[in-house]
């Protein structure tokens, strides 16, 4: 069993968001970075099946040297080996051809994503990478068994659930219910000292967008205080003056 | 020409799926072009020539037995196939977990630059230029797709429908399906049946770690059911499991868009008003005057929820009996 696991290194989710350079950069001055959590459960998930029924886990990020800190802790965690695609992530079209190029050599029986990145929100490079390589895909799980090499799970639609069955390869992305993170031991931190970090250069020049530009939202305007013993009002005033009810 | 995805359940087109066609139809009228729709799946012929009112010129079915359940590989290819006969220069699908479960293998079969989350219309003065809410709304981008041929997944209750009239020209198509293209398969769909769903709701009761344990929820839920709203929860409920992960919005659950969204006992951290910032009206009700969340609220009330709620739902339910 060879599982692929896609990583995002994002801001923390405490992350004031500023911008720079005539708002077409987002500040990273003083931002945290991190795994994005919703590969981190991806990843968690990757290394319950791989040490019930044996094989490896491999960690890939397409990004600058920058992100190596949010691969090296893949690594905490427990992934076999980590693969640094060595490029700015454009936007989701460039870094699903960039994983696609990788996974082709390498042969994966299941590939993971978190359902987006908590940053870009995109959502789109599983079902991107799963054309690309002409498998399945199958997003916002909150389940995934193997067996047999048939993958059974569970995803989130609109206003319910579906359970789906799907041989592999396929491409499936995390959604919350998945698992629950694993925080690295520190044996498993000297691990990762050792464990491969293979940097690969970009390959495809198929460029589909550019972001031109960032707005911060507008400040509300103030919020109108209810006194608490009057507190029926609100009704009145979603009914008649904000007229939302 | 502008192809739009008509997203159905169970034969019967969904709000945001009639947004998606005004919002196609708008561009299309723009641009002295057609809208084409394709439905895939099982949709009666009246419903389908109904989208003709929302702006439809015509109307693409593509059916088969195996169809009737949705089936992302599929659908991809079969949308794609009419995108390709029909020459689509421009193709809109709902920002939805369907939606967006085939848009990205559309953009890959069509080599197309793709858009998620978007809450504009095209700017071709410059490019072809969308926004979209990035870092769970907490900012907006703006992304130039340089492709000839362009995906837009359009988040739902962002455009309103319009009215045009047309009368849509009804036909069918084999999206060139063999039984190869259907390796996943769907076993059981549960759906909620009596609640809104929070992704699709116009209005939303929410409520936080202010009502002090999940037993006290009876009276956010009549709330809810009363205006007719779907509930949501805060991160540290349903961490705790007071609720199910599938309430909690924020910046690591759902990124929600409701006309309102009542903020109940929640004191307002960053991640959480990322997910709702974007509510057209927020009311937060909150004991704390120094909550976070009262800045970004358009009504606030500082009370204890417990004494408060009361008197809300009350003026609540005689609101709707006079209505």
């Amino acid at each position: 069993m060879k599982i692929l696991v896609c990583i995002s290194n994002v801001p923390d989710t405490t992350t004031k968001v500023t911008f720079t350079d005539n708002n077409t950069k987002f500040n990273t001055a003083g931002v945290q970075f991190i795994i994005n959590p919703y590969d981190e459960l991806a990843l968690t998930r990757a290394l319950e099946i791989t040490e019930k029924q044996g094989g490896t886990v491999t960690a890939i990020n397409v990004g600058l040297a920058d992100a190596e800190p949010s691969i090296r802790k893949t690594l905490a965690i427990g992934a076999n080996d980590a693969v640094r695609i060595n490029a700015e992530p454009i936007d989701a079209y460039f870094v699903a051809e960039q994983i696609a190029a990788y996974a082709k050599s390498e042969q994966f029986d299941l590939i993971l994503t978190g359902r987006e990145s908590i940053d870009y929100n995109g959502g789109l490079v599983g079902g991107l990478l799963a054309e690309m390589l002409g498998i399945p895909s199958v997003n916002v799980i909150t389940s995934i068994e193997v067996e047999n090499g048939v993958a059974t799970m569970e995803r989130d639609i609109d206003g319910g659930k579906e359970k789906v069955s799907c041989k592999l390869p396929l491409v499936a992305s995390a959604q919350k219910e998945l698992t629950e993170p694993r925080i690295p031991n520190m044996r498993g931190i000297m691990a990762a000292r050792t464990k491969p970090l293979k940097v690969v250069e970009v390959s495809g020049d198929l460029i589909t967008s550019a972001t031109v530009g960032f707005e911060l939202p507008a400040a509300k305007g103030g919020v109108k205080l209810i006194p608490a013993d009057q507190a029926e009002q609100l009704i009145e005033l979603l009914h008649n003056e904000a007229k939302v009810i | 020409m502008i192809l739009v995805y008509a997203e159905s359940i169970d034969g019967n087109f969904k709000k945001s799926t009639l947004e998606a066609v005004s919002y196609a139809a708008g561009i299309a009228q723009s641009n002295g072009t057609q809208c084409v729709v394709v439905s895939i799946g099982h949709v009666d012929d009246a419903k389908l020539a109904d989208l003709g009112n929302y702006g439809a010129d015509k109307v693409v079915a593509v059916n088969s037995a195996k169809l009737v359940v949705f089936n992302a590989e599929a659908y991809a290819k079969a949308f794609a196939s009419v995108a390709a006969a029909e020459g689509a220069t421009v193709v809109v699908v709902s920002n939805t977990y369907s939606g967006k479960a085939i848009a990205g293998r559309v953009a890959a079969k069509l080599k197309a630059g793709i858009a998620s989350g978007v809450i504009s219309i095209p700017y071709t003065s410059n490019g072809f230029v969308v926004r979209k809410s990035v870092f769970s709304g907490k900012a907006f981008a703006d992304v130039n797709l340089t492709t000839a041929i362009k995906v837009l997944a359009i988040t739902p209750n962002t455009f309103d429908t319009h009215t045009f009239g047309k009368t849509a020209n009804l036909t069918t198509a084999d999206g060139g399906l063999s039984d190869a293209d259907f390796i996943s398969n769907s076993v059981e769909i549960s759906r909620v049946t009596g609640k809104i769903p929070l992704t699709e709701a116009e209005l939303v009761v929410s409520a936080g770690r202010g009502m002090k344990g999940p037993e006290h929820w009876g009276i956010i839920e009549e709330l809810a059911q009363v205006l007719g709203a779907a509930t949501a929860c805060s991160k540290p409920v349903s961490d705790m499991h007071w609720r199910p992960h599938s309430e909690h919005v924020g910046q690591t659950g759902i990124t929600i868009k409701p006309n309102l969204y009542i903020a109940i006992g929640i004191s307002g951290a960053i991640q959480h008003l990322a997910g709702v910032s974007s509510s057209k009206v927020i009311v937060a009700i909150n004991k704390d005057p120094e909550a976070p969340f009262f800045k970004a609220a358009d009504y606030g009330i500082v009370a204890d929820a417990f004494d408060v709620l009361p008197k809300i739902l009350d003026a609540a339910k005689k609101l709707k009996a006079a209505n």
